[in-house]
């Protein structure tokens, strides 16, 4: 059946060449490439005094080595600052290579080009820099002192400082809202630094043809069109002379959204110079220190509330570290600040952020982006005033639900796609109930007591998320059917594992009428699709997934045209299945796709034999008219663009059943429960994965991630041995349930689904804990030694 | 002065091969790029994500850690020698795929080998013994939940196909 195929758990197509040892990630590729590798700063915050050099000329092998000074103008320039905003008023962005200053441990200085990557490191290891030390600021709270600054001419390390403020319906403001309010409360919650941690770092290898004078650059990225704008105006060449392509992706997670990198300009720029091949693949240690973080926020809430527990005025002020500099702007403060109101109608809100610079590595989207810490924030907020009140944690949070009935729903605020924040749809009612129903709420308190009988602590926590999805300006897609029958889709965006080869293959099949072991999909490869925008925000099966049904829809029509055409019958009366174009209830009159295809592009020479249905001579035709038609095209194919006119919102609520250990503080998570909205499912099995993985990854910021800087500045642990990835004896078994309210902002009815995993999980396990323990929690992650002080600092 | 260079034999996927390589070059490098044997993935080079694990005389060992001339005259299989001997994929490769246990499919050689080994000692594993037996592979992608389920139905297929229930 070719028709079934959207909503099926279809087996994904990627699968045989990643099994088999077939895929082709970056370092894969370009065997003979010269390497580079780089001097990177030891040092949180120092002048560069010299560069001497002459230690990695003795090294044999060496073919170039590069400072700052080397650089021709538009290379050595500052890094763009990709997404500028009224309040981001001192944006600063790093030089490809360090000039005069270094502002984080990891900062590139130097770029050596040798024979391998070993000699490369060698000569590397052999540069010496001069650096004068300068004082590093570390940590958000010595960072907004001001004292000391990362950039001379940022004052108070403000990089940006945003309001937004949403009155109550009366008119009162939120801070009013909360002085009238029958209760309030006021407290500090924390989070930590992670980050996205692929398992296959960055990488780029570039190749330039001195014959055509052309480039084209491989990069690990999850925006190849975005990256090959960058890199033609930084080299100074024609867009058309420059391709990019993402090869197979060892996941992304955000981290690969950033660019162009210091070494996404470099080694295309020392390729071209040298007229060699060039590749750099990065090792773990340096993905630790030189690509980015995320999550550190110290937020400060106050609340106030009724008896019910709704929400009257709320009053947040976040100061968000982002490192060093700030080449992604400010939008993950900006999620933080508009997602935090997640499923709640609140009566007045005004939020408050400053973005901090600190001589750390810098901040960008890390899967979630934002919207764990928002989520952290306002589900803490839940479970204070239920405890204040002596409520059921999900009564207050049904309290202050949004209504299935009050769809479209305006929140007042604008959101990062710089649009309003309107919640299309959703069911939170009924979620909140599957949820319940799924991990047992009502009966919990029996077993807890029954636990604690045999001295066992168990405690029960939930959260609720609302995650804008599909965030545009837009996507496009082409599908075109040649005259062997085969489906050949695109589109510009990339996949870094989230099985896009398969869905996009899905919804082309279904609305061509093919089966699907004759759809091959292209992602990331701009020779193929040249407009996108890329791979982040959940966007890429509501972007691109509407952009391919919008373009298949044009191939089908076009076809139906050809085919009635054909067989002498109204285009309304066919159909098509199977590759097949049929009257309906007329076996007989059916004609091929492939057939249509030939037909689609008339021809004057014939190349095989199929072909020569199509030459000149080949039947009867209209003399009056052109073989084809004005307005027409000749071939079998369809390109069309998905341009929301604002996000669509998924949303889901997560439960956990932890238990602490008396004595050791050890955490453990015996269940874990998911209720899941994206909108229409295009295949539950991928959506599914999406949901394990991001739960994993949660989990991880939520018991074991962080990112340990001294006041040095030093990452002091920046490798898998220190850095706590859970393993498979960390992760619990995730049960999942799903609810389907259709987005009608898109033809599919689909929201998005990679991050929402990850999202709620902190502020679940927090509630858990602090279920189990009867002791506040007000910081993620929580390790085992930390619950320990807290229980000696909490103990009567 | 270029380094000097040993030559070493290896027996990798059932074929002799013969390089040269400078004694620090690891394993893992060799088989990559001197061997063109891209399958076996780095993702730490230092012993801890088990992304480059291959089996050494059947055994697993982390080819990052492992320096090409220590193994001179060994046996090395890759994800690229898996495959059964007619060329279909073996159960361990099709319970991975129809399991849904890769996402970005950067981890997944480590696992497959690891797997292999783990189901030829074990070949009826319990859920406690398969979380040991993959608590040295990191995945970032799946939360490990469908590599689970793969390794217990790689074990059913393996039944299958030798008769046993
Ligand atoms: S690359 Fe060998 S263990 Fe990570
Ligand atoms: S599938 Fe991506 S790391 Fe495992």
């Amino acid at each position: 059946m070719t028709t079934k195929l959207f909503g099926e758990p279809v087996q994904r197509r990627e699968d045989l060449r990643l099994i088999t040892g077939e895929g082709r990630y970056l370092d894969d590729l370009g065997k003979d490439a010269l390497a580079a590798a780089f001097v990177r700063s030891p040092h949180a915050h120092a002048r560069i005094r010299g560069i001497d050099v002459s230690g990695a000329l003795e090294v044999d092998g060496l073919v170039a080595v590069y400072t700052w000074e080397d650089l021709p103008e538009g290379v050595r320039d500052p890094l763009p600052l990709l997404i500028p905003h009224p309040a981001l008023t001192h944006g600063r962005t790093a030089y490809p290579l360090a000039r005069d200053v270094v502002r984080h441990v990891g900062e590139p200085v130097v770029m050596v080009v040798a024979r391998d990557r070993y000699l490369a490191e060698d000569a590397a290891a052999l540069i010496e820099v001069d650096y004068e030390f300068l004082k590093p600021v570390v940590g958000i709270e010595e960072a907004v002192q001001g004292v000391h600054l990362v950039h001379e001419d940022v004052p108070g390390n403000v990089g940006a400082h945003l309001v937004q403020e949403v009155p109550s319906p009366g008119g009162a403001g939120a801070r009013e809202a909360v002085d009238a309010a029958p209760h309030v409360l006021a407290f500090r919650l924390d989070i930590e630094r992670s980050a996205s941690t692929p398992l296959e770092g960055r990488g780029v290898y570039a190749r330039w043809d001195a014959d055509d004078r052309s480039l084209r650059v491989y990069s690990s990225t999850q925006t190849s069109t975005s990256v090959r704008m960058a890199v033609a105006a930084k080299l100074g060449l024609p867009l058309p002379s420059v391709e990019v392509i993402a090869p197979d992706v060892g996941g992304g997670f955000g981290v690969k959204i950033v660019h162009p990198w210091p070494e996404e300009v470099l080694v295309p720029w020392a390729a071209m110079l040298l007229g060699r091949e060039v590749k750099w693949a990065e090792d773990r240690r340096e993905h630790f220190i030189s690509s980015a973080h995320e999550r550190a926020q110290v937020q400060h809430v106050r609340v106030g509330f009724d008896d019910e527990g709704r929400v009257l005025g709320l009053d947040v002020t976040i100061l968000h570290d982002h490192g060093a500099y700030t080449p992604y702007g400010i939008i993950v403060p900006i999620i933080t600040a508009t997602q935090l109101l997640g499923p709640y109608r609140i009566g007045a809100y005004r939020v408050e952020f400053s973005s901090i610079y600190t001589n750390t590595v810098q901040v960008t989207p890390y899967r979630g982006a934002g919207r764990p810490q928002g989520v952290f924030c306002m589900e803490r907020t839940m479970d204070r005033i239920a405890a204040h009140l002596g409520l059921d944690r999900t009564a207050v949070r049904a309290a202050n639900f949004i209504q299935p009935g009050e769809f479209p729903y305006d929140q007042g605020l604008i959101f990062q796609d710089g649009r309003p924040l309107i919640y299309d749809s959703g069911d939170y009612p009924k979620s909140l109930s599957m949820l319940k129903e799924l991990i047992g709420w009502d009966a919990f308190p029996q077993a807890k007591e029954r636990a604690a009988a045999e001295g066992r602590r168990l405690g029960i926590g939930l959260a609720c998320y609302v995650e804008g999805t599909g965030v545009g300006p837009y996507e496009g897609g082409h599908v075109q059917v040649t005259s062997d029958g085969r489906v050949h889709v695109s589109t510009g965006l990339t996949s870094q594992g989230q099985g896009h080869e398969t869905v996009f293959a899905q919804i082309a099949a279904t609305e061509l009428g093919v089966p699907l072991d004759r759809v091959s999909v292209v992602t990331g490869d701009t020779r193929r699709f040249g407009y996108a925008v890329g791979t982040f925000a959940s966007r890429a099966a509501v972007m691109s997934g509407n952009a391919i049904a919008l373009a298949a829809r044009k191939v089908r029509d076009k076809a139906l045209r050809i085919a009635a055409e054909a067989l002498e019958a109204d285009p309304r009366d066919l159909e098509i299945e199977d590759g097949v174009v049929r009257v309906a209830g007329d076996p007989e009159a059916s004609i091929s796709l492939a057939t249509v295809a030939v037909l689609s592009n008339p021809l004057r020479y014939a190349f095989d034999e199929e072909a020569k249905r199509a030459t000149q001579f080949a039947g009867p035709a209209s003399m009056d008219r052109p073989p084809v038609e004005a307005g027409e095209e000749p071939g079998l194919e369809g390109r069309d663009y998905y341009s929301p006119v604002r996000s669509t919102f998924a949303s889901g609520m997560h439960a956990a059943i932890v238990e602490t250990d008396p004595d050791t503080a050890e955490i453990r998570i015996l269940r874990y429960a998911v209720v899941h909205d994206c909108g229409r499912l295009i295949n539950p099995m991928i959506v599914e994965g999406q949901i394990h993985g991001g739960v994993a990854q949660g989990v991880g910021g939520a018991l074991y991630e962080r990112m340990v800087y001294d006041g040095h500045g030093q990452l002091l642990n920046a490798s898998f041995m220190d850095f706590l990835m859970p393993y498979a004896t960390e992760i619990p078994f995730v049960e999942t349930a799903h609810l389907e309210t259709p987005s009608p902002l898109n033809p599919l009815g689909v929201k998005g689904a990679g991050e929402a995993g990850v999202i709620p999980v902190s502020a679940v396990i927090a509630a858990a804990v602090e279920d189990a323990e009867g002791i506040t929690v007000d910081r993620m992650p929580i390790s085992p030694s930390e619950l320990y002080e807290l229980r000696r600092a909490t103990a009567p | 002065m270029g380094e000097k260079l040993h030559e070493i034999r290896l027996t990798v996927n059932g074929v002799p091969r013969e390089t040269r390589v400078p004694g620090r070059r690891l394993l893992s490098d060799c088989l990559r790029h001197d061997l063109g044997l891209t399958g076996t993935h780095v993702g730490c080079e230092h012993g801890v994500c088990g992304c480059c694990t291959v089996l050494l005389d059947g055994e697993p060992v982390r080819s990052c850690l492992t320096f090409a001339v220590t193994v001179d005259g060994r046996e090395i299989t890759t994800v690229e020698g898996l495959r059964e001997p007619d060329g279909s994929l073996s159960p361990v490769q099709r319970a991975f795929s129809e399991s849904h246990a890769l996402q970005c499919g950067f981890c997944t050689p480590g696992f497959l080998c690891t797997v292999t080994a783990l189901l030829r000692d074990n070949p009826a594993p319990s859920d406690d013994e398969v979380v040991e037996g993959i608590s040295g592979n990191l995945c970032r992608c799946t939360g490990y939940q469908n590599i689970v389920k793969a390794v217990h139905r790689a074990s059913e297929l393996m039944g299958e196909a030798e008769g046993r229930s």
